[in-house]
């Protein structure tokens, strides 16, 4: 990581766009950061962590988006600023807060980051938060390249205080975490004072704190109409005007460049997103007839110029509009240079061949035969694929057609060839639990169905406590399946609230899952999911125990974790002697169904075979080969 | 040996392999090289899939002039640098051209429907040579072996980074990522070192 609080103003580094955002941060003088992991926002915390200390900062990885938002409000009543981010899924978690919060004021800047995953590459949904703004009417900005993502983020504290209300910065995957040139400005030396009046209310009453946010938008919308983060480049009349925000604005420049129409073709640049500057869009609206707009992933600005054309006194021809509603760009998913080429030459009527056309035949023809596809599964010795067999195989042996209701984290790959397609229904944090307690009342209705709930160990503490205590309290059927490996281990391994260290590095209270759950005189059982032949048989014997909630821990450290801290316990080789292959009626067990990428089946010997390099020395294999003929040594 | 300006502007690199390979650090130790020289770097990334086993494509788009898309066009790229064969032919689909310098990695990483014996792998000489048709020029290195050789199959990156440096694309030398090796590796920087010139020797024969 690079050295983000580098005291050396005017220095370009090359930040990914979430260490530029905590950069920009250190710039305003912040005290106080929360967050809790999720991908693309998960950088910006550890960035801002790494050097809290020195700073006089406080940073922690919150149990969940709602903790930390409202944790970084008490800092701003406080007196200090702060900063809660997040990525699109943790904006929901916080709405209700974030609805109530935006009726009162702030103390100090307050700045919510949302990093949004247009494409759902790393996420459960493809969901774009800047809707949230124009709901609540929060002011909200858009980085158009890395530096903005700095510069943004230091001025918003500036405008929440002058605002008296929180504001956002909506981030996208193609920002916050690609890379690019950031120059460094000035760091502050902040001496924190803190005092929260403990004498003042909330100001103004019932709905009139309505207006008075209105009133703050309007003077957000003032401030907007002059900020260098909304430009226009292009001709004084233009064949086609793109207005643009976020990444798609380094898309729209490339695409104008490559067909080589910046004589042509006028991009307007739009940093401050809501509340629109009205009369500085207004004044370019008139450099053409033809109107494109290219953002990700709704279409967001593109309704509010609608809006504002709506609203202007008629004087002449309407411009014609394109975009998402036109269908020249894709109400969904990720843009890039492409897709902006494609629009603007489908609009202008022109063509564009992108290589040679001799090549692109050749290149066709034998890619087909050569490009293999290349699905994601589970790591070499994860313990989340010793825990899905065993769930597969107790599944199987009940016979009852029990499932298990799926959540968000590694063990997400519950529904495919990776989780042997056990897991069903996977939706948010914590609906694992929720989904399981629902089914788990259904009794009466003559539902017999075994019911399982994934979860991982972050999600338990993050969403899955209240479904618990429902299902207990309302005699819910079902057995809840933590999947605990000590780590939020999708999004990079941060601790939470069941290990003994905090985002900084202090020593922390380890609040136990097992203590917790058995607090509440239910069944718990805790197993090693490597012990394939216990675990199958206390999932068996829960499953016959029905009509309550019990739980289950499936407790294994992340493969990753213990491989970066010791050697691989085993050398693990097939015995070619013993492994009998397509003969043994197992059907190659070991390399078609369990998924270890370090299994690989030899066409050419018939028999199955250890990838060395990739193996990771677990050893698990060894219990799934029904003629023994996987060896492990001790190393 | 080096070329000390762009051979065009912006120039693109594209360095692709299979997640978890640390084409990811290849990529960070040429950008900061590049920005420490005074050049604008965009570096971007795509995934295929999140956990192991997808394809991850790092794309390092380099200018004097401009901040550049994080993803390169289709068709625009000038050096495609793979841990892997078969995602060479990959990038070669989407972003290859007639100009196109191309440096692979020989050694297949098998997705897990084909160690699982439902699909197969290309015929690596085969896809080798599509490889070499496809590029202006081509340079097949088994680092992986070399790795092994050295003592940990992880130096194939390095020796990878070497090889790019060596093939004069870049408006980078030996000397300008020395300084880098050893900030980031300084515990194993002989080893990281000796990777690194091991990697450059390997395009200059």
């Amino acid at each position: 990581m690079p050295d983000i609080d580098m005291d050396a103003p005017g220095t370009t580094l090359l930040l990914m766009g979430n260490e530029a955002i905590a950069r920009g941060a250190l710039e305003a003088g912040i005290g106080f950061a929360a967050s809790y992991p999720g991908t693309p926002s998960s950088e910006i915390l550890p960035a801002i962590a790494e050097v809290a200390k020195r700073r006089g900062i406080y940073a922690e990885w919150s149990v969940n988006e709602m903790v930390a938002m409202e944790s970084a409000t008490s800092a701003s009543l406080a007196g200090i600023r702060a900063i809660a981010s997040m990525k699109q899924n943790g904006v929901n978690v916080i709405s209700d807060f974030l609805a109530n919060l935006v009726m009162s004021g702030v103390g100090s800047g307050l700045v919510l980051v949302s990093c949004d995953d247009p494409g759902q590459r790393n996420s459960s949904n493809d969901q774009d938060t800047r809707p949230v703004a124009k709901w609540l009417d929060i002011p909200m900005l858009e980085p158009g390249d890395f530096q903005e993502a700095k510069d943004m983020t230091k001025w918003l504290f500036d405008l929440s205080e002058e605002l008296d209300t929180v504001c956002m910065l909506r981030c996208v995957s193609k920002i916050s975490h690609t890379r690019g040139n950031v120059k460094l400005g000035e760091l502050p030396r902040t001496e924190h004072k803190v005092n929260f009046d403990a004498d003042n209310r909330q100001r103004g009453r019932g709905a009139r704190r309505h207006d008075l946010l209105h009133q703050k938008l309007d003077k957000a919308r003032e401030r907007f109409e002059s900020s260098p983060f909304n430009r226009y480049v292009g001709p004084d009349k233009a064949e086609l005007l793109i207005i643009t925000c976020g990444s798609c604005w380094l898309h729209s420049q490339e695409a104008v460049r490559i067909l080589n129409l910046e004589d042509k073709v006028g991009i307007l640049k739009l940093g401050t997103s809501w509340p629109l500057p009205e009369k500085f869009v207004e004044r370019h609206l008139s450099k053409s007839q033809k109107i494109l707009f290219v953002e990700e992933i709704d279409p967001f600005v593109e309704r509010s110029v609608m809006e504002l054309v709506a609203n202007l006194p008629s004087t002449g021809q309407h411009p014609t509009f394109y975009g998402k509603r036109s269908g020249h760009v894709n109400a969904y998913g990720e843009l890039n240079p492409d897709t902006v080429i494609k629009a603007i030459t489908t609009i202008m009527g022109l063509t564009y061949q992108p290589r040679d056309i001799e090549y692109e035949k050749e290149v066709e023809a034998l890619s087909k035969s050569y490009v293999i596809t290349r699905p994601g599964t589970l790591c070499p010795g994860c313990p989340h694929r010793a825990s899905y067999w065993a769930i597969k195989n107790a599944l199987r042996l009940d016979g009852r057609n029990g499932f298990i209701t799926n959540d968000i984290g590694c063990y997400g790959v519950g529904p495919t060839a990776a989780g042997f397609f056990v897991g069903r229904n996977g939706y948010c944090m914590g609906a694992g639990a929720g989904m399981a307690n629902g089914f788990g009342k259904l009794g009466q209705f003559s539902f017999n169905q075994p019911v399982l709930a994934a979860c991982g160990d972050s999600t338990f503490y993050h969403a899955a406590i209240p479904a618990l205590i429902d299902g207990i309290h309302h005699h819910s059927n079902f057995i809840l399946v933590v999947f605990d490996n000590g780590a939020t281990a999708m999004t990079g391994f941060q601790p939470h609230p069941g290990i003994g260290e905090t985002a900084m590095g202090e020593p922390a209270r380890a609040v136990s899952i097992e203590a917790i759950c058995r607090s509440m005189g239910i069944r718990v059982e805790v197993c090693d999911p490597f012990d394939f032949k216990n675990t199958t048989a206390t999932l068996l014997d829960m499953m016959a125990m029905d009509g309550d909630v019990r739980v289950l821990i499936m407790k294994r450290e992340c493969e990753l974790i213990r491989a970066r801290r010791e050697k691989p316990p085993y050398r693990v080789y097939v015995d070619p002697d013993k492994c009998i292959g397509e003969a043994c009626g197992c059907d190659r067990l070991c390399t078609r169904l369990f998924l270890c990428p370090g299994l690989i089946w030899n066409k050419k010997t018939g028999k199955a075979e250890i990838d060395e390099i990739i193996c990771s020395g677990c050893g698990v294999c060894v219990d799934i080969c029904p003629q023994g003929a996987i060896i492990r040594e001790a190393t | 040996m080096t070329t000390k300006t762009l051979m065009k502007d912006p120039l693109n690199l594209i360095v692709i392999g299979a997640a978890g390979q640390g084409n990811v650090q290849i990529s960070l130790l040429i950008g900061d090289a590049l920005v420490r020289k005074g050049y604008l770097v965009t570096f971007g990334q795509t995934y295929g899939a999140t956990q192991r086993g997808g394809s991850v494509t790092n794309y390092v788009r380099i200018s004097k002039e401009v901040q550049c898309s994080p993803i390169v066009p289709e068709g625009r790229a000038d050096i495609i640098l793979a841990l892997e064969p078969v995602e060479a032919m990959r990038m070669l689909r989407r972003y290859g051209n007639p100009d196109v310098i191309t440096i692979v990695n020989s050694r297949a990483i098998h997705p897990i429907d084909i160690t699982g014996g439902q699909a197969e792998y290309p015929e690596l000489d085969e896809l080798l040579d599509a490889i070499k048709r496809l590029s202006a020029k081509a340079w097949v290195i088994n680092a992986t072996e070399e790795a092994q050789r050295l003592g940990d199959p992880i130096l194939a990156n390095v020796i990878l980074t070497g090889a790019l440096i060596g093939s004069s694309t870049l408006p980078l030398d030996k000397e300008s990522l020395e300084p880098l090796l050893q900030e980031r590796f300084p515990k194993a920087f002989e080893l990281n070192m000796a990777a690194f010139s091991r990697g450059i020797e390997l395009v200059s024969q």
